[in-house]
């Protein structure tokens, strides 16, 4: 298949008539790493919700793989190749990290791939290969962000969106997470990185788009971003004025 | 000693009727935090599938010739009630509960109270206002020991309970399905972002819960001689005690909940008066809500930021 892996256009967003995404167009093709920026509130975390149709979209379109998702159940369009992982990490507390990675599983329930995905969790974090029957609330966050990779990796995705992933971690776990990141879009899948660590999330991306209140207000390769003005300023944490 | 023990194995019988009923509150709950009320009528239907399949399958004349009812006959009976009580669940889960599903919490509630009511005056219309005397599926035989008095009713209600109370363990635990609905109780969004169709899940949920509730139906006529409509009205409020009791959400909870009410209320009814034996359910519930609201088994959530 060709096209790109994710292609948004003038997407809107909209909880009770207040709009939290007002018109982001972004594609991703495939095998890269593109990196969704901004600030709290930006709406970052909203078109990860609308791609997987956590949350309806109220204009614009959403093509996943190729497909427009408009009116897709959630699980439907996760059946396409897409695996979000989302921000706060979402893991099962009540079950086990095995159970949490059979879940992941769910569509892709093969033994020899479940195995195959399993290995694949333990040799990119190690840490989870000890706790696999330890209950995955008691993980701590770090381990718990590995699990929601994990878990995710499990169903064999074409497209894996990241919200946040460096979120409450402490900087060495940091580090180790962005490294999987990295391995994992090497093995080919394709990456939508949301973060609010813009420096991390320029070195690993080839590309970013920069969200402001709902709308891109910067785009383009990481390289040249990293230079902008604009986006220097923002490292300081001042508003960006598109 | 003996009226003890005699009250202890009563208690346990009745017991496990409750458990089973308590079953499917807890799992609808721990799914859609909702309150099942309709959940009492989903058991009195299948005590009345019970009894018309059993007629149907010539009970009567079994009775008439006071010949044995045959076992076999007897599954049929029991599995009957428990598919045709899940397509009532499975139903109203669809026409009821899934159009208020985003709704306010208070009005999938009221929607809870007036499918129960709806159903029991349907009850009515359908199975007439009076009681029944319910067909001996069973014919009983009474053993002794050291003088506490088993019969195999007692001892099949038991018996059954626990078979399908470890089936549905079996089935929680270990399929995609049962996997899929410990997911969806503790994040159905998560659940949803792992390919789960969730109004699917759901929809098994009430089948399996309104099943059981079925077989406690059977098992409740089998103990109690008559059933009429308006049965799962207070048994289906104790049993809704024994899930808050045990900790609303939790399955092995609603079976100890369940066990525990149907001990309280016969050795209330043994030992204090056979008049406080509904009474002390409340007075449990109104002691646990004030003590332990969480239940026995029910845990305090606690998500890591």
């Amino acid at each position: 298949m060709s096209g790109p892996a994710l292609e948004l256009s003038s997407l809107r967003v909209s909880y009770g008539g207040i709009a939290a995404v007002k018109d982001v167009s972004l594609s991703v093709q495939r095998g890269e790493i593109v990196s969704l920026i901004g600030a709290n509130g930006a709406g970052k975390s909203s078109v990860l919700k609308a791609i997987v149709q956590l949350v309806p979209h109220a204009a614009g379109s959403v093509r996943v793989l190729g497909k427009d998702v408009r009116g897709l159940a959630s699980h439907r369009v996760v059946e396409l190749g897409v695996a979000l992982v989302p921000e706060g990490r979402a893991i099962f507390g009540n079950l086990s990290v095995r159970e949490n990675l059979l879940l992941g599983a769910f569509l892709n329930r093969d033994a020899a791939a479940i195995e195959r995905n399993r290995a694949r969790s333990v040799q990119l974090f190690p840490r989870l290969g000890e706790r696999m029957d330890q209950n995955a609330g008691t993980l701590s966050g770090g381990e718990q962000q590995m699990l929601a990779i994990a878990r995710a990796l499990m169903a064999d995705p074409k497209l894996i969106l990241l919200d946040e992933p460096s979120l409450g971690l402490a900087p060495n776990l940091v580090t180790q997470i962005f490294e999987s990141i990295v391995e994992i879009a090497q093995s080919g899948i394709t990456i939508l990185l949301v973060e609010q660590n813009t420096r991390l999330a320029l070195q690993v991306a080839q590309r970013a788009y920069v969200l402001v209140t709902g709308e891109v207000a910067l785009s383009g390769e990481s390289a040249e971003l990293r230079d902008d003005p604009r986006i220097r300023e923002a490292y300081l944490g001042e508003a960006i004025e598109a | 000693m003996t009226q003890l023990l005699q009250q202890i194995i009563n208690g346990l019988s009745l017991g496990s009727i409750y458990a089973l009923i308590a079953l499917g509150y807890t799992m609808v709950y721990g799914i859609l935090k909702l309150i099942n009320f309709a959940h009492g009528e989903v058991f009195m239907v299948g005590a009345y599938t019970g009894y018309y399949s059993a007629g149907a399958l010539g009970i009567s004349a079994y009775e008439a010739q006071h010949r044995d009812f045959p076992v076999y006959l007897g599954l049929i009976v029991l599995v009957t009630a428990m598919a045709t009580a899940a397509l009532l669940g499975v139903l109203i889960e669809l026409l009821a509960y899934r159009p208020v599903r985003n709704a306010p919490r208070l009005t999938p509630l009221i929607t809870a109270i007036g499918v129960s009511l709806f159903l029991q005056n349907a009850g009515m219309l359908l199975f007439s206002p009076n009681p029944q005397r319910y067909p001996a599926i069973l014919s009983e035989v009474r053993f002794e020991f050291f003088g506490v008095i088993v019969t195999n009713i007692k001892l099949t209600i038991f018996v059954v309970a626990l078979c399908l109370m470890l089936g549905l363990h079996l089935f929680v635990q270990k399929t995609w399905t049962g996997r899929a609905m410990r997911a969806l109780s503790f994040n159905i969004d998560a659940a949803k972002l792992m390919g789960i169709d969730t109004d699917n899940v759901i929809r098994s949920t009430f089948a399996v819960g309104s099943a059981l509730a079925a077989a406690g139906g059977i098992l409740f006529g089998l103990d109690q001689i008559t059933i009429n409509p308006l049965m799962g009205v207070l048994t289906g409020l104790k049993a809704f005690v024994a899930a808050v009791l045990g900790g609303i959400g939790s399955i092995p909870g609603a079976v100890v909940g369940g066990l525990l009410i149907g001990l309280a209320e016969q050795l209330t009814a043994g030992y204090l008066s056979a008049e406080y034996r509904d009474a002390i359910t409340f007075v449990i519930l109104i002691l646990i809500l004030l003590l332990k609201p969480e239940g026995l088994l029910g845990v305090v959530r606690v998500e890591k930021v």
